[in-house]
């Protein structure tokens, strides 16, 4: 099924995007980079899909990339494809996988998806699963235009109960190095998982429950107390499932007050815009693993109650006026 | 002692719903804190709507020097502005009975430092919607509780002849004894209603007693109440009512998740139009009782927290100001 290519280079993979958002197009247009690739992307935006395929996607930002993406609404359209790369929020896992499975009967699916329990959904349909986590974050800003605001790295693993073989896992994590995405392959990728999980959880929410920045969020002794407390949750969680954290969750949140003083974290966003948050898999995610094993996790069960009840009162309220 | 002159201190939605009533029975002073607040109630006079209408005559004036004698005085100012109310009533009074009817714990204390009344404590449940300074919309005719503050030894005939003034009047109002249990238990009910409210930003809706589904508010709610009950006995105060049932019934009457008319808290009208809170005399009080008594408090603590960070949010700061 080889194609003809621009510059050459016999085609040696397919891969599809699956949920080609802000950070799904990160992805998808740094791998179009390579020649050798074939890059698709299943997407319900139909606008945005129908402006990758008229003048490719682009990225802008911290990177400047214009690259051919195969862009479909309809899964159908979508040949078998030797890897998978989910991207979409975590409350669209179990909706984008079922619908892209047959891409995927012989394929690797890997998860960069924010929070815990994604690959867990994935596992249900597709033969083998990589565990993912991603730090590079961006915007879409029109159909077909992302821009790139935090580049990063990302790590990549086996998902323990169906993995993908180490040599799978290797050579996705060497393409998305050479096309520009930084990309460690790990043996155990649960450790930068739930350092990232954790950062999230303890400073996410607060953001969107004060309205408050993370530096802000940071300097205020209320707030650290509660950054501390919920951190000492998630570190009680992950020790309970015999996870090592790759690095100290707290250092991590006051180096990023340091560094992204004024950040506006994600959810404070959705909560600005109305929008759905991915509260269930970040919060929700400790709370769930906490009562599996027996680990208490009160503070971040609360979380959840409050944002799922702020959720709750934008469905009766008009939103208000866009950032 | 017949009570036949009575001055409300404070003439927001409460003490306006005070002098509007009492008004049909005994002479009635007001005292506020705006000039104009006082020339508007002189001129027009005090509109009552809703449950009851009223039209009361009261003498109005924004200077304590000016206001003629009475023999009891309700003091319904904000627990915030209590100090400075106090401190401009001193001298004022004498030979009368006051009443505190604040939010949280702490009222009674401030008034005795600034003058030797006999107090009296009440919490009062009913709520009104302020139309402007010489109307208010009287919203739930709910009781209130009264009785004798010990440290002052007021003689509870005074409180019982107020509380019948008051049912003459048309209020709900009912003396006891000894009226810490009933305290408590508005404070305990008033603390986790008003903190999830305030994070939030829903009124208090059915969400509230809601403990069906992960995510549910009532969870929340009630693992609050807990906490505060637990402080209660530790404290040695039985308490008066259930403030779990009292929670229960409050959202039963007639209110669906989605209604219009369903009560908001005044903390989440305090955080709605960006002004300072009672978290100090509520919550707050609260957690410095669990510590004082040795009870665990942290999801109060956890909420206090988050509500302080969320007054933050709209005050000046150096670097970080958002919204």
């Amino acid at each position: 099924m080889a194609t003809e290519r621009g510059r050459g280079g016999a085609l040696s993979m397919r891969i599809c995007i699956v949920g080609c958002g802000a950070v799904g197009s990160l992805f998808a247009a740094h791998l179009a980079t390579l020649d050798e690739l074939e890059v698709w992307a299943y997407d319900v935006v139909e606008e945005h899909v129908a402006a990758i395929n008229a003048n490719g996607l682009r990225v802008t930002g911290r990177a400047e990339i214009r690259a051919p993406v195969r862009a479909r609404t309809d899964a159908a359209e979508i040949p078998p494809c030797q890897f998978g790369i989910l991207a979409t929020k975590s409350m669209f896992t179990e909706q984008a996988i079922s619908s892209t499975a047959a891409i995927f009967v012989d394929g690797a699916v890997c998860s960069v998806q924010n929070g815990v329990g994604n690959e867990e959904l994935i596992a249900e349909h597709v033969p083998r699963v990589i565990r993912g986590t991603t730090f590079p974050a961006g915007r879409v800003v029109a159909p077909g235009v992302v821009a790139m605001d935090t580049a990063g790295d990302t790590w990549i693993g086996p998902f323990e109960e169906r993995p993908a073989s180490a040599a799978e896992i290797e050579r996705l994590a060497e393409a998305l190095t050479r096309s520009g995405m930084a990309t460690r392959a790990l043996a155990d990728a649960r450790g930068a998982q739930w350092t990232k999980l954790i950062f999230n959880a303890a400073s996410n929410p607060l953001g969107a429950l004060t309205g408050l920045t993370h530096g802000r969020l940071c300097e205020l002794p209320p707030t650290r107390a509660l950054i501390g407390a919920l951190v000492r949750e998630g570190v009680a969680v992950a020790d309970a499932l015999g996870i090592t954290l790759d690095s100290d969750p707290n250092a991590l949140i006051d180096h990023a007050a340091e560094v992204a003083y004024d950040h506006r974290a994600s959810m404070l966003q959705d909560a600005l815009a109305h929008r759905r948050t991915e509260i269930d898999a970040v919060n929700g995610g400790i709370v769930r693993f906490g009562a599996q094993r027996g680990v208490p996790t009160p503070l971040n069960e609360a979380i959840v109650a409050l944002i799922a009840g702020m959720e709750h009162a934008w469905s009766s309220q008009p939103p208000p006026e866009s950032e | 002692m017949a009570i036949s002159r009575v001055c409300v201190i404070g003439a927001g939605t409460i003490g306006s719903l005070f002098a509007g009533h009492l008004a049909s029975v005994c002479e009635v002073s007001v005292l506020t804190r705006r000039s104009e607040h006082a020339a508007l109630l002189r001129e027009q006079g005090l509109r009552i709507s809703g449950k009851h209408e009223r039209h009361a005559t009261v003498f109005a004036t924004d200077d304590a020097v000016a206001l003629p004698p009475f023999d009891v005085g309700i003091v319904a100012c904000k627990a915030l502005d209590l100090e400075p109310t106090a401190a401009a009533l001193a001298g004022h009074g004498e030979g009368a009975t006051l009443m505190t009817v604040q939010n949280g714990l702490g009222a009674e204390a401030v008034l005795a430092r600034h003058g030797a009344w006999p107090l009296i404590s009440a919490v009062t449940f009913m709520s009104g919607i302020r139309h402007s300074d010489a109307h208010v919309e009287y919203e739930l005719d709910t009781a209130t509780w009264m009785g004798p503050w010990a440290q002052t030894a007021t003689p509870y005939a005074v409180v019982e002849e107020l509380a019948a003034l008051m049912i003459a009047a048309g209020l709900e109002a009912e003396a006891m004894e000894d009226l810490l249990p009933a305290q408590w238990s508005k404070l305990i009910f008033n603390s986790a209603i008003n903190t999830v409210a305030a994070l939030t930003g829903l009124p208090h809706v059915a969400a509230f007693a809601a403990e069906r589904e992960f995510g549910d508010l009532g969870w929340l709610v009630h693992a609050l109440i807990d906490e505060g009950v637990a402080v209660a006995a530790a404290a040695g105060v039985e308490l008066h009512e259930d403030p779990w049932e009292m929670n229960v019934l409050a959202v039963a009457r007639g209110e669906t998740a989605h209604s219009d008319y369903a009560h908001r808290p005044s903390m989440l009208e305090d955080i709605l139009a960006r002004r300072a809170t009672e978290i100090e005399f509520i919550t707050g009080a609260l957690v410095r009782e669990g510590a004082r008594v040795g009870v665990p408090v942290p999801l109060s603590s956890a909420m206090y927290r988050l509500v302080r960070a969320r007054e933050a949010s709209w005050l000046p700061s150096a670097a970080g100001a958002v919204l």
